[in-house]
């Protein structure tokens, strides 16, 4: 434990001493008025007035466009597979398949129905899965900025450009990040190179096939935009995405890196840092505990199979070890991101059962590129709302009136995603179809089927891997939850911030609650905790819970 | 393009940005990062491909089978296809309440039991474990009814004519399981019994890839003297090798210390 207590100190330094920097050099990226070379010329090419500002139902209508035409080409893509180059013969893949993997990308989500090595060849890869990657990620980002615009300014329609914050966040901020980190990668060992399969007898005769990949310069796209789709299908934990323990820390921190400094942008767009640092505050807080909550469990490895082994070690590899293992299996279920380096259906009862605790707060600790913060920012709008009943005030967070249309646009954004949950849930229980996907029987199989929908609304990707949901039951409704869990939030959210754009801001006075203070951030926690308690208690009690505690 | 109507056009603009986006992310930045990688990292961009005279017998990062080669030390179980098959890369998935046998598969327990008696079996040391009965399966009861005084058990992983793990249970005589009963209504009772483990737990667990390259040092430590027996060579000259191909954490803190099993193999043969 002190090893690993040390791991994961190290990681909280490294983001700690990385807040402010790359917090304020994302400011300068989405204030700027000046545009590189590059992006003007990217201009021209799109054919956008790039000084031009849009109201928020233009923005979050060139948010739907780019998405659809993104999962349009994505499907086509897949679909022609066979005609490609670098297809390392796979044939095209199916429409069911394709229209979930599409989504999948696009959505930030990364759920994988397939298996990297046997579907997809390299340009699927690289050109299709990877770019969505990149641009998926700052999307989300787009959309937490044009929020926070939102809240930043006054009297105006204008939320910003969605074109721009698009190209600027994929140049200015993930590509130079991404390119660092593909190549320390490699240094590492994960593999880039392209060409055609190729098989080598093994000391004792046997045959295995290697499967070229531009595996780094994916699998560093992969953790820093919270995607999660990994070239092969055991994800980073293939000894070709992560293969030694420093890359395992350098994964984790590409995963946690953006979405923890996004905070500080945030504080120094609405002008007030510790607006930033109480927001990161309870990220950290929430973080922390769950984090601590998974680590005892995995280490005091209770149940069955753990207790026989000695070690909660199934699924998990050794050059990792179960505390390490742990903290990528928290670190990614508090992001967006979905990837693995250990399989959480293997997990304990109550360590898995954090992991899916983790989604449903709405990954807001510190959430996805940008989704976390706009998921953090709603639920701190509804903190104002209950502490404003709780004195009989009008609430008002940054100066701004929460008002009954903004309460009615974050309420239904909270209620987006646990409705998808649990009625996809519910009809996969509830047909002979959706429950033939399950691996284990009895509390874990629900986990299982639990798991499944609630990382797809909460457009996580990872799975419970024994579920077999490359079926067309699973790949359409699961479609169906990460497009709704997507685009519902980001359209309610820009709504949100064209009505706080739009006033003028209220001084504050004695009767107003101080949000940079640690009560706020307590009752921030709280609110999160109660909410989701509340939503999701019933369904982890007969999965995990029931599985854990009987 | 400007009498189109504004939606046409907006979708003509996402379509543009996706392309030239698709050039800068999926063409550009990968062939970029593959020429840095290939001219600084060459050996690894590539694979970290190991060759013995001259041909290409595997990767230092990927696991192999040595099954049923005494000679040579044992990786961890695997998921991967048949075994360590790099085209099939998985995990087992089976949770930890996984206890109970059906005709299909086996449970998890059952698979870490049998594991720690073969393992046990090789190295000539107990393979006992908890949980586990000694003939290598999961020590699980089915107890009826499933609330109430128990009036029927069931050892349900051991069928019949075998000879259950305990004779008794709260007073009732447990039986053996009959092939094709169905015992999916009683209460699971794993028994823990008092067996201690030996056998470390990485050489009874499945990896997450089911390619892990490596092994912990104490189930190395375990093979070194059937490994040295088998090649008529000191166990010194072996615990020595196993030193030698050990990587510790990195940096002093990350991960776990362990040794990769195909470059010790490999030693081994040289």
């Amino acid at each position: 434990m002190p090893y690993g207590l040390l791991f994961i100190a190290s990681i909280i330094i490294a983001l700690a001493v990385v807040h402010r920097p790359l917090g304020d050099y994302m400011y300068r990226v989405y204030t700027s008025t000046r545009h590189l070379r590059v992006e003007r010329t990217i201009y021209r090419l799109i054919g956008v007035n790039a000084d031009s500002e849009q109201r928020w139902p233009v923005y979050a209508r060139s948010v739907l466009a780019f998405s659809a035409v993104s999962i349009l080409f994505l499907y086509l893509l897949q679909r022609v597979q066979n005609h490609l180059w670098g297809n390392l013969g796979f044939d095209a893949v199916p429409p069911a398949l394709s229209w979930n993997t599409a989504v999948s990308f696009v959505t930030n989500t990364n759920w994988q129905a397939y298996s990297g090595e046997a579907t997809m060849g390299h340009v699927v890869q690289t050109a299709g899965l990877a770019v969505q990657n990149f641009v998926s990620a700052a999307v989300g980002m787009a959309v937490a900025i044009a929020l926070v615009r939102g809240f930043a300014r006054r009297r105006t329609d204008d939320l910003g450009n969605f074109w721009v914050d698009l190209v600027r966040g994929t140049i200015r901020i993930l590509l130079p990040i991404a390119f660092v980190g593909a190549v320390l990668l490699v240094a590492g060992g994960v593999i880039q190179t392209f060409g055609d399969h190729h098989v080598w007898a093994t000391l004792i005769g046997g045959e295995q096939t290697f499967t070229p990949a531009g595996a780094a310069s994916q699998e560093a796209i992969k953790e820093l935009g919270t995607n999660g789709g990994g070239i092969f299908n055991a994800n980073s934990a293939h000894p070709f995405e992560n293969p030694t323990a420093w890359t395992n820390w350098i994964e984790i921190f590409l995963l946690t890196v953006i979405a923890f400094a996004l905070p500080r942008t945030f504080g120094r767009m609405v002008g007030d840092n510790r607006q930033g640092y109480a927001i990161v505050s309870v990220m950290a807080i929430l973080a922390i505990v769950s984090i601590g909550v998974t680590q005892w469990a995995e280490l005091s490895h209770l149940g069955t199979v753990p207790q026989a082994v000695g070690q909660a070690l199934e699924g998990k590899e050794a050059r990792f070890g179960v505390s390490d293992s742990g903290l990528f299996g928290s670190a990614t279920t508090l992001t967006s991101t979905g990837a693995v380096n250990s399989f959480h259906d293997s997990y304990t009862a109550i360590g898995g059962g954090m992991l899916i605790l983790n989604m449903m707060f709405g990954e807001v600790a510190p959430g996805g590129v940008g989704s976390g913060l706009y998921g953090i920012l709603i639920l701190a709008v509804i903190t104002v709302f209950v502490a404003g009943l709780m004195v009989g005030r009008t609430p008002e967070y940054l100066g701004k009136k929460i008002g009954a249309r903004e309460m009615k646009l974050a309420s239904l954004y909270f209620l987006a995603t646990p409705a998808l949950v649990l009625i996809g849930t519910a009809l996969a229980m509830g047909t002979d179809t959706g429950r033939a996907a399950m691996l284990n029987t009895g509390p874990h199989g629900l986990s299982e089927i639990l798991y499944a929908y609630t990382s797809a609304s909460n457009n996580n990707g990872s799975a419970f891997g024994g579920v077999s949901v490359n079926t067309d039951f699973y790949n359409t409704t699961l479609g169906l939850c990460m497009a709704f869990g997507r685009f519902l939030p980001i359209v309610l959210v820009l709504a949100l911030a064209g009505s706080l754009a739009k006033q003028a801001p209220v001084p504050a006075s004695a009767g107003t609650l101080p949000t940079h203070r640690g009560q706020f951030v307590g009752l921030v926690a709280g609110v999160t905790l109660i909410l989701v308690a509340l939503t999701f208690l019933p369904a982890l009690a007969l999965g995990p819970l029931a599985e854990g505690l009987l | 393009m400007e009498r189109l109507p504004s939606w046409i056009r907006r979708h003509i603009a996402a379509l543009r940005a996706l392309l030239v986006l698709t050039v800068a992310t999926g063409v550009i930045y990968p062939l970029v990062t593959t020429g840095v990688a290939q001219a600084l990292f060459h050996g690894k961009a590539n694979g970290s491909l190991i060759e013995k005279g001259g041909k290409v017998v595997g990767s230092a990062i990927i696991g192999q089978s040595f099954e049923g080669h005494r000679q040579y030390f044992q990786s961890r179980p695997s998921a991967a296809g048949d075994g360590y098959d790099l085209l099939a890369s998985a995990a087992g998935n089976l949770g930890p309440e996984d206890v109970v046998d059906t005709k299909d598969r086996q449970s998890l327990l059952t698979q870490v039991c049998a594991r720690s008696k073969a393992v046990g079996e090789l190295e000539g040391v107990s393979g006992a474990r908890p949980y586990c009965t000694s003939d290598g399966v999961g020590a699980v009861l089915k107890v009826f009814p499933a609330v109430g005084a128990v009036t029927r058990a069931v050892s349900v992983n051991q069928a019949c004519p075998a000879t259950p793990f305990i004779a008794e249970y709260q007073g009732v005589k447990v039986e053996c399981a009959k092939p094709g009963e169905d015992y999916s209504t009683g209460r699971t009772v794993p028994i823990k019994g008092n067996g201690v483990a030996v056998v470390p737990p990485d050489a009874v667990t499945a990896g997450g890839s089911g390619l892990d390259p490596q092994i912990s040092v104490e189930y190395a430590q375990l093979q070194a003297p059937r490994v040295a027996r088998e090649r008529g060579i000191p166990v010194d000259r072996v615990n020595a090798l196993i030193k030698q191909y050990t990587t510790g954490r990195a940096l002093g803190f990350m991960g776990r210390p362990a040794v990769n099993v195909l470059e010790l193999n490999l030693a081994l043969d040289r």
